[in-house]
C-alpha cells in the first residue's frame, strides 16, 4: 500500500472506532486514536503475516502490549482479513467475543496474547521471540506499550532479560501519548527521558513522530536493527489523535462520544457514510 | 527431591526438544547437567519472577514446554497475576515448580514459607495443583505434567525427603495412590507429610488401629471417587499437609464433603495455623509448632476416633 492509502485506511479505522464507541458505549477512546497509525503500519507493512494461516508458526508476532487499545486492533484484524468484518457487528454484546480487551489466541484470529493487565504483553512477547531461538525461526516479535505501563515493573524486569539474552529480533514500541489514566504519565512516575532509560537497559532505542507514517514505516522495517540488541520505538503520539476535540484531552480516556461528535469527528478525519 | 527434580528433569529435557528450563536465579550447580545436554534451552532469568512465568506463557504458546523453577513463594504469591492471566486464561502449558514449599525453609522465616500457595493456586481456572509425596512420586508427576495440556504447579520440598514408595509409581494426575492399606481409619497425606502420615499410621498400629494411608499428590483436581469411597468407609478421615488448613488438600475436602449428603467419615484436617512463625526455629521445630507431627496426628485421630465410638 501507499503512504497516502495506509493514512486513508488510518483515518476509516479511525472512524470506525469512534462510532463503535458511541454504538457499545466502549470507553478508551483516546488511547486507541493515539495507535491507530501505529497499527496500521505493522498490520498492512512491516509483520510478516498471512491471515489466511494465522497460526503459521514462522509469522511475526505482534502483541497489544496496552490492551485497552483492542477496539482499534479488533478493527485493524477485520479490515486486514483475519475475520469478516461483520463479526465485529457483535462489538460488546452479551455472549459475544469482542470485549474491551483482547481475548485468547484461541477465541479470535490474530491475537497472540490476552492482554488487559498491564505488563503482560511484552514479557510475554520476549517468550516468544526467545522460543524464535530455541526453534530456530526467524520470525519477529512486536509488542506495542503504553507510556502508562511503562509505570509496570515487569516491563523493565523483561527489557533486562531481553538486553542480557541480546534478544534483536524484539521490538516494543511505546506509545508516548503523555497520558495515563488519571493525568500526565511524567508526573504520576517520572517516565523521561523515557528513550535514554530504554538505552540504559541495553536497548537499541529510536524517537519518532508516531503519526508519521513513513518515519513508522522505516523505523518498524528495522529488526533486527543491527545491533545485536532489542529495539525500543518511543513513538511520540497524541491521545486522542485525529479529532480536534478529542486530542490531548484525557476526559477521552474515559468517554463516550455522543451522536453528534460521531459525525462532527468523522467529518474531520475526512470520512464519510456508515462504516 | 530439588536433585531428583534437576535429575529427572534432565532426563526429559534430552529427550523432549520442547523442554526449557527456567530458573529464578537458584539452583547454583543444581542445573549444571541439564545445561550440559541443552544450554540453549536453560534460562536463569534473574530475580525477576513476574517476567519470568510471562516468559514461560510466550513460549508455550510456540509449542515450547516450560519449566519454572524457584523458591515457592517467589514462583506462587511473588507473580501470581502472571500464573493467573498468561499460563491459566491462556491454558498455556506451563510447569511451575516451586522448591523448599511449606515450612521446607522454616529458619529462613516466613518470607520464604510457603502455606498458602496451593490455596491460591487452586482457584485458578485450568491450573493443576500438585503436591508429590516423595522423589519417586515427584519423577512420575513431571512425566504426567508434561503430557498435560495446561499449567501445572508442583510444590517439592528440599532435600533428604523420605522415600514413601518402593519404586516410581504408575501415577495419574488427579487419581490418589493407597499406600498402606488398614481398615479403622483413613489419613490423607499431600506433599513431604504423606512420610509423616505414614509414620502415624505406624503409631496407630501400635495402638491396635489399622490406618490406610493415601498419597493425594494432586490437590487439583480432587480424587473425589476416592473421598467417595474413604468417606464412605471409615469414621474418622484426616488430611495432613504442610500448609495452611485454610485451602489446601484439608480446604478441597471440606469443600468437597459439605455438598455431599451425610456420610459415615468425619473429616480431621491437620495443616498450619492461621499465623505467621514470628520465631525462628528448623522445620521440625515449626512442624511440633503447628502439631504436624506423627505422635500429635495419632494422638488426634485415637481422640476423635473413640468420641466418634462413644457417640
Amino acid at each position: 500500500m501507499t503512504i497516502e492509502e495506509l493514512r486513508k485506511l488510518a483515518a476509516e479505522i479511525r472512524a470506525r472506532i469512534i462510532e463503535t464507541s458511541h454504538r457499545t458505549s466502549t470507553p478508551h477512546l483516546g488511547s486507541c486514536l493515539s495507535c491507530t497509525d501505529i497499527l496500521v503500519a505493522a498490520y498492512f507493512s512491516t509483520l510478516r503475516i498471512d491471515p489466511k494461516q494465522p497460526r503459521d508458526p514462522n509469522r511475526d508476532r505482534f502483541i497489544l502490549s496496552k490492551g485497552h487499545g483492542a477496539a482499534a486492533l479488533f478493527q485493524v484484524l477485520a479490515l486486514r482479513g483475519f475475520y469478516p468484518e461483520k463479526m465485529l457487528e457483535t462489538y460488546g454484546e452479551d455472549g459475544g467475543i469482542f470485549a474491551e480487551h483482547p481475548p485468547t489466541p484461541s477465541h479470535l484470529p490474530g491475537i497472540e496474547a490476552a492482554t488487559g493487565s498491564l505488563g503482560h504483553g511484552m514479557p510475554m512477547g520476549l517468550g516468544m521471540a526467545l522460543s524464535a531461538r530455541i526453534q530456530k525461526q526467524d520470525y519477529n516479535v512486536v509488542a506495542l506499550l503504553s507510556d502508562g505501563e511503562c509505570n509496570e515493573g515487569s516491563i523493565w524486569e523483561a527489557a533486562m532479560l531481553a538486553a542480557s539474552q541480546k534478544v534483536e529480533r524484539l521490538m516494543a514500541i511505546i506509545d508516548f501519548n503523555k497520558w495515563q489514566a488519571t493525568g500526565r504519565s511524567e508526573e504520576i512516575l517520572a517516565l523521561n527521558p523515557l528513550a535514554d532509560k530504554w538505552r540504559a537497559f541495553g536497548w537499541s532505542a529510536y524517537e519518532v513522530d508516531g503519526h508519521d507514517m513513513p518515519e513508522l514505516l522505516r523505523l518498524m522495517s528495522k529488526l533486527p536493527d543491527g545491533s545485536g540488541k532489542p529495539v525500543a520505538i518511543i513513538a511520540h503520539t497524541v491521545k486522542g489523535k485525529g479529532v480536534s476535540f478529542m486530542e490531548d484531552d484525557n476526559n477521552w480516556h474515559y468517554r463516550i462520544p455522543t451522536a453528534e461528535e460521531v459525525v462532527a469527528a468523522k467529518k474531520e478525519l475526512g470520512v464519510s457514510g456508515g462504516a | 527431591m530439588r536433585n531428583a527434580f534437576a535429575d529427572e528433569i534432565t532426563k526429559l529435557g534430552a529427550a523432549d526438544p520442547r523442554v526449557v528450563l527456567l530458573s529464578g536465579d537458584i539452583g547454583n550447580k543444581l542445573f549444571d547437567k541439564f545445561k550440559d545436554k541443552a544450554a540453549a534451552r536453560f534460562y536463569n532469568c534473574g530475580v525477576a519472577e513476574a517476567n519470568m512465568m510471562s516468559v514461560a506463557a510466550g513460549m508455550a504458546l510456540c509449542g515450547l514446554r516450560p519449566v519454572i523453577y524457584t523458591i515457592t513463594p517467589f514462583t506462587t504469591t511473588r507473580c501470581f497475576e502472571q500464573i493467573r492471566v498468561d499460563a491459566c486464561y491462556h491454558k498455556a502449558p506451563v510447569i511451575i515448580v516451586g522448591t523448599g514449599s511449606g515450612l521446607s525453609y522454616a529458619e529462613l522465616g516466613p518470607t520464604h514459607h510457603s502455606c498458602e500457595d496451593m490455596a491460591i493456586l487452586r482457584a485458578l481456572p485450568e491450573m493443576t495443583v500438585m503436591a508429590p509425596g516423595d522423589s519417586l512420586e515427584l519423577r512420575a508427576a513431571l512425566h504426567a505434567a508434561l503430557k498435560h495440556d495446561g499449567p501445572v504447579y508442583i510444590r517439592i520440598g528440599k532435600k533428604g525427603e523420605p522415600d514413601i514408595h518402593p519404586g516410581m509409581p504408575a501415577l495419574e494426575i488427579g487419581k490418589a495412590i493407597t499406600v498402606r492399606q488398614g481398615s479403622d481409619v483413613c489419613l490423607l497425606g499431600t506433599g513431604v507429610l504423606t512420610a509423616i502420615a505414614l509414620d502415624a499410621a505406624k503409631l496407630l498400629e501400635a495402638q491396635g488401629i489399622s490406618a490406610r494411608v493415601e498419597s493425594f499428590h494432586t490437590v487439583k483436581p480432587l480424587d473425589t471417587a476416592r473421598l467417595t469411597e474413604v468417606f464412605t468407609a471409615y469414621p474418622v478421615v484426616a488430611t495432613i499437609e504442610e500448609h495452611s488448613r485454610i485451602g489446601g488438600l484439608g480446604g478441597a475436602v471440606a469443600e468437597w464433603l459439605a455438598a455431599q449428603d451425610p456420610v459415615k467419615g468425619r473429616l480431621l484436617s491437620f495443616g498450619t495455623d492461621d499465623a505467621f512463625m514470628h520465631e525462628i526455629g528448623s522445620t521440625q521445630y515449626a512442624r511440633n509448632k503447628f502439631g504436624l507431627t506423627a505422635q500429635n496426628i495419632a494422638q488426634q485421630v485415637v481422640a476423635r476416633l473413640a468420641a466418634r465410638q462413644a457417640a
